[in-house]
């Protein structure tokens, strides 16, 4: 099939953007979207011109390296995957397609599809972990976790860390991220000790961020690769509330 | 950190503040619909109804500054809130997409603003009785029944009397329900209280509430537009 | 080249305790006057950089990617071993060691894999204090499947997300490091080269991947844990971005790569469906423990799956090898998946691949059973090829999936280059010439978390030699290099992209030096690989400026090495005349079509010496001494 993108590029931080028009030919549907992205960049350095950046490492749907905004949806709206599970087969002959970079003022743009992402490190850098220094753990089975709060805490944990939840929400928020940290360690019982100071610190610095607030839309659950539930952003307010109680 | 700061200064914060206010003018919201209704049952009702809240001015007043501290809040978490909102996406999106978002969980600060709107008008027409808002000519504040009370029922029957105003009152509300179907179910996320079992439930409950806002509300206009009531 | 491996002396089980006492401790009120590099964030770096900087050393981390949490450790499904004997099934550390040396198909250093099984166990235990959320039982305590290669149930594992979740744990540990400023993270930042003052590793060249910027960047020590180089083949599981550079680098200064054609096929991948691929997806091996492997008896059957009656099937891993069956190890089940294509009697597209069918355990666990086993695996597959494994049988075929080989390493884990240390996939120490499943995260988790935390406090406590600083003219040197050959890829201004050279050399490296090796296919390698490479540096074209954000410059620079290293690999697999583990040459093979090993003239591992651009390199060999056991031929019937 053959289609027509518009895509977005932006020399740098700095530099304003603009939509370029590429179109992409003899697409099968077997490819994934990024393979389409290749042979679409493949053929735009065959006629002299500099291919478009966009990120993407694993290419099966974990590592949360891709993100593109296509058409208007973060990872292009396929239940539960990312963009590079994203393949041909869902798209129709003749169609055009807009592919943009994530959009927040916390990930700003480094080039073309690219965006810096540095802000959930430092979110996570704030709290996002149980203090066990190497060495010293007692023994895996002395602290035993029932399964039902394990299966959550991972349901939790699952969050791959892309940033669709904040590309799709129209404040930019990152509480479904933070949510799913502060719910996959505060959820077990190695998370207790740090469980409130943890909240307080990640949600400051998410604050200082930039990041938006949730008005409980629903669209980063939408979006999310990993659906994440919103239940978790239940927990972080009930969490938050008793932290800052404690302060 | 002590309270304040965390409540005024953190996002998480702000948005108790909107639960919390807001949850207080869902519960005056559906007081003052209860209490109006006594409108349907009659002129001995409404005008009882109202007789018994002037006689008790410091419940009144009570109410009144209480409601407003709550409304003066609720707006203020909202600005504040939206004013970081729209910092954080300063570039939009070419397709924007709703990504299952409701309508009315987009539109909050508008059906927000528009109902505000329409409570100012709502309160110059009704109880300030400002005789240049209610359209007909009459003040409504000479307006006095057979026992010497204030004549709540014939105020209501020559308020709605011209078309337009009553439309309008029955615009406001439909906002204000839109409003709180996402609201009300949204406060209970923002304090804490919606765990995924209780979820729809509670989802399912401010839609009702919203559907009950609507017909309790609009009953009083349409009865008076159909002429049941004069 | 000095290799000595400085294996402790003393009975196999009392080595790892020994060494740690004679090892010299740094003073902790010293620690932080020591700095150290760490190159690459997966669980081996992560680890070790988390570790490291707990202790009190400086510590700067780098990697490539825009995140420490996005390093390839993440793609990991099926879980990590441990010798915790949990399940009472007669696990231990020695059994541990046992089939980790005989899954290396003995290729591997006794005491490096004892050291191995022993730490396995206060992994799991870290792990878990970390809030690593590990599957459990009822009971409320951990959980354990059976993998490849083992008789017993000591995997641990987080739904098809054990690396994901293990790394997770080990990148809170180094964020929680870096919120402190004990590690300073270069997020995006390639390592170019490695500088070397008076012989000792001093530093590293740096580009920053967004600004284009190439730096300096000097320590005390340096640890490269930049994983496997599984994408010369082009077609891998590996991700996108996992490249040779950094050992590569290394090896061009003097660090030895050792036993570099020792690639593991992973019988699990989902088949290639055309020329556009740019990856391959691997569906975890744990599926072996409930899918059966089959394929038609007769040759060209084309009926569907479930056309073909139970007796028309060939179960062949069940039928060739009776004990371990459809949990044969790795190399092994890929090798019998391609003998069965081979004859033509493969299934799907281009009959390039085999069914991997659940059927009897959906009958007897119910879907339910299956969907809390694997479910994202199942949605995997259903994402990529449209079709319901739940209904039909998965199709599967071998893909190259991680290295064995990589930098030599003593017990320490330092290379022949002093304050040089190599960690987890980047170094060739404990899987011998085939690595077992669920092996790969304990291994980088050792090596980060419980053995380089000491080995380099011993090398900071017994080499006094200060710290230079990146005004050295040596890091001018190096930097001034690495500039030139920068600017050079864009100097070309050829006619093929950078990807064309790549999916080239994959082809010649999957056709000639994958699943099979005979002589002649390696000799080619050896001709057709020099000859793409000089067409590589006069017909590259890439576009853009070096100061800028510009990923065909970073992948000319990748493939650049590959097709260097490509060549070393093959020559490697020619002069190994014999087949072991993951290196199977046709020519040594037993009767029955099994590998067959030379201990004789073999039992050694392959240390590579560079020698200058275009000259041949020269292989030195260390002898693989075994104290406890004996050699045997590895049988899994």
């Amino acid at each position: 099939m053959n289609l027509t993108l518009k895509v977005w590029r932006q020399k740098n931080r700095s530099a304003a953007g603009e939509f370029a028009t590429y179109q992409a030919r003899d697409i099968i549907p077997d490819m994934s979207f990024l393979e389409m992205l290749d042979v679409v960049n493949e053929e735009i350095l065959a006629q002299g011109h500099e291919p478009f950046a966009f990120d993407s490492d694993c290419r099966e749907g974990i590592c949360g390296a891709c993100s593109l905004v296509i058409n208007g949806i973060p990872h292009g709206g396929n239940k539960g995957v990312t963009a590079c599970q994203l393949h041909m087969r869902h798209f129709h002959d003749g169609q055009t397609i807009t592919i943009e970079p994530w959009r927040a003022s916390a990930f700003p743009v480094d080039r073309d599809l690219i965006t810096d992402r540095t802000a959930f490190d430092r979110i996570i850098a704030s709290g996002g972990f149980i203090s066990a220094h190497t060495g010293g753990a007692p023994d895996g089975n002395a602290l035993p976790v029932s399964k039902p709060d394990a299966d959550k805490a991972m349901d939790a944990a699952a969050c791959i860390g892309c940033g669709a939840c904040v590309a799709a929400c129209k404040n930019a928020s990152a509480m479904l991220f933070v949510a799913a940290k502060v719910s996959h360690l505060g959820l077990l019982p190695q998370g207790q000790a740090e469980r409130y100071d943890r909240v307080v610190k990640m949600v400051e610095t998410m604050d200082n961020e930039g990041f938006g607030n949730c008005t409980v839309t629903g669209a980063c659950e939408a979006v999310c690769p990993k659906e994440i539930s919103l239940e978790f952003i239940g927990r972080l307010n009930r969490d938050y509330l008793v932290g800052s109680l404690k302060k | 950190m002590n309270i304040f700061q965390f409540l005024f200064k953190s996002s998480l914060g702000r948005k108790y503040i909107m639960a919390v206010t807001g949850a207080a003018l869902v519960v005056f919201v559906i007081g003052h619909m209860v209490g109006n209704l006594s409108f349907l049952l009659g002129r001995e009702e409404i005008n009882a109804y109202g007789h018994f809240l002037h006689t008790k001015p410091e419940l009144l007043w009570a109410t009144r500054i209480g409601l407003l501290v709550m409304i003066v809040l609720h707006i203020w978490s909202a600005i504040a809130l939206s004013a970081a909102n729209k910092a954080a996406r300063p570039v939009g999106y070419a397709v924007q997409k709703s990504n299952g978002s409701s309508y009315a969980s987009r539109t909050m600060l508008m059906s927000g603003l528009i109902v505000f709107c329409f409570i100012v008008y709502h309160l110059l027409h009704f109880t300030v009785q400002a005789p240049a808002v209610n359209l007909t000519g009459k003040d409504f504040g000479t307006l006095i029944d057979s026992e010497g009370r204030r004549d709540i029922y014939s105020m209501i029957v020559l308020g709605f009397s011209r078309p337009a105003i009553a439309i309008f009152y029955m615009v406001g509300v439909g906002l204000l329900s839109l409003h709180l179907s996402h609201g009300v179910s949204s406060l209970f996320q923002s304090l804490g209280l919606r765990s995924k079992g209780y979820a729809p439930l509670i989802n399912c409950a401010a839609t009702v509430l919203a559907v009950v806002l609507i017909i309790g509300y609009w009953s009083i206009p349409l009865s008076v537009l159909t002429g049941l009531k004069k | 080249m000095n290799l000595d491996a400085k294996i402790p002396s003393g009975p196999l089980e009392k080595k790892w305790d020994k060494h740690r006492l004679d090892m010299k401790l740094v003073n902790p009120a010293n620690k932080r006057k020591f700095e150290v590099i760490v190159v690459g964030t997966g669980l081996a770096g992560a680890g070790a950089a988390a570790s490291m900087a707990e202790l009190g050393y400086g510590v700067k981390a780098f990697c490539y990617q825009d995140s420490p949490r996005r390093a390839h450790s993440i793609a990991a499904q099926g879980g990590i071993n441990a010798a915790k004997n949990y399940q009472n099934d007669g696990d231990s550390v020695y059994r541990l060691f046992l089939d980790t040396l005989k899954g290396g198909d003995f290729r591997a250093r006794e005491a490096n894999v004892y050291r191995l099984a022993q730490v396995s166990v206060n992994i799991i235990d870290q792990c878990v204090a970390q809030g690593v959320p590990f599957a459990r039982e009822y009971s409320g305590m951990l959980a354990n499947r059976s993998f490849g290669g083992a008789q017993v149930s000591r995997t641990f594992y987080a739904r098809g997300q054990t690396g994901q979740q293990l790394l997770l744990g080990a990148y809170q540990a180094l964020e929680r490091q870096i919120g402190l400023g004990k590690v300073k993270m270069f997020p995006r930042t390639e390592m170019l080269d490695l500088v070397l003052v008076d012989g000792h590793a001093k530093g590293i060249v740096v580009r920053d991947l967004v600004t284009g910027e190439i730096s300096s960047h000097a320590a005390d020590a340096v640890i490269l844990a930049t994983g496997g180089y599984s994408n010369v083949f082009y077609l891998s599981t590996s991700a996108k971005g996992c490249n040779v550079t950094a050992i590569w680098r290394a090896y061009k200064r003097g660090a030895a790569m050792a036993n570099p054609c020792y690639t593991q096929i992973h019988p699990t991948c989902i088949p290639v469906s055309g020329d556009h691929q740019s990856k391959l997806t691997l569906m975890s091996e744990s599926l072996r423990n409930d899918g059966r492997v089959w394929v038609p008896k007769a040759k060209g059957d084309k009926r569907p799956a479930h056309d073909i009656p139970e007796t028309e099937r060939d179960y062949f891993l069940e039928r060739k090898y009776p004990s371990y069956g459809n949990l044969a190890p790795r190399d092994i089940s890929s090798r019998a998946a391609k003998e069965a294509c081979d004859d033509g009697r493969g299934v799907g597209p281009g009959g390039l691949g085999v069914y991997l069918d659940f059927a009897d355990s959906v009958k007897r666990l119910g879907e339910t059973g299956i969907r809390e086993k694997y479910d994202n695996l199942f949605a995997m597959y259903e994402t990529i090829t449209g079709e319901n494994a739940y209904k039909q049988p998965m199709r599967i075929y071998p893909a190259v999936h991680y290295t064995m080989g990589g930098l030599w390493v003593d017990y320490n884990l330092q290379s022949n280059i002093p304050g040089l240390f190599v960690l987890g996939e980047a170094n060739f120490s404990d899987h011998g010439a085939n690595r077992l499943g669920a092996s790969a995260l304990m291994q980088g988790l050792a090596d980060g978390y419980f053995i380089a935390p000491y080995t380099l406090g011993n090398y900071f406590a017994t080499n006094k030699i200060p710290r230079p600083t990146v005004g050295h003219p040596e890091f001018k040197r190096v930097g001034d290099e690495v500039n030139a050959r920068t600017k050079k890829f864009l100097s070309i201004k050829g006619k093929r992209s950078t990807t064309s050279f790549h999916r080239e050399l994959g082809k010649l490296m999957w056709n000639n030096c994958g699943m099979a090796r005979t002589k002649a296919s390696l000799e080619t390698n050896l001709r057709d690989i020099p000859a793409l490479r000089e067409e590589f540096w006069k017909n590259l074209n890439v576009l853009g400026e070096t100061n800028s954000l510009n990923q065909s410059l970073e992948q000319a620079g990748r493939v650049a090495d590959f097709l260097e290293f490509g060549e070393l690999l093959s020559r490697d697999a020619l002069l190994r005349e014999e087949s072991c583990g993951g290196h199977f040459r046709s020519e040594y093979q037993t009767p029955d079509g099994e590998a067959q090993r030379d201990d004789d003239h073999f039992a050694h591992v392959s240390a590579w010496e560079y020698q200058g651009e275009n000259q041949t390199p020269v292989m030195h060999k260390e002898p693989l001494v075994y104290e406890e056991i004996k050699m045997s031929q590895r049988s899994y019937k």
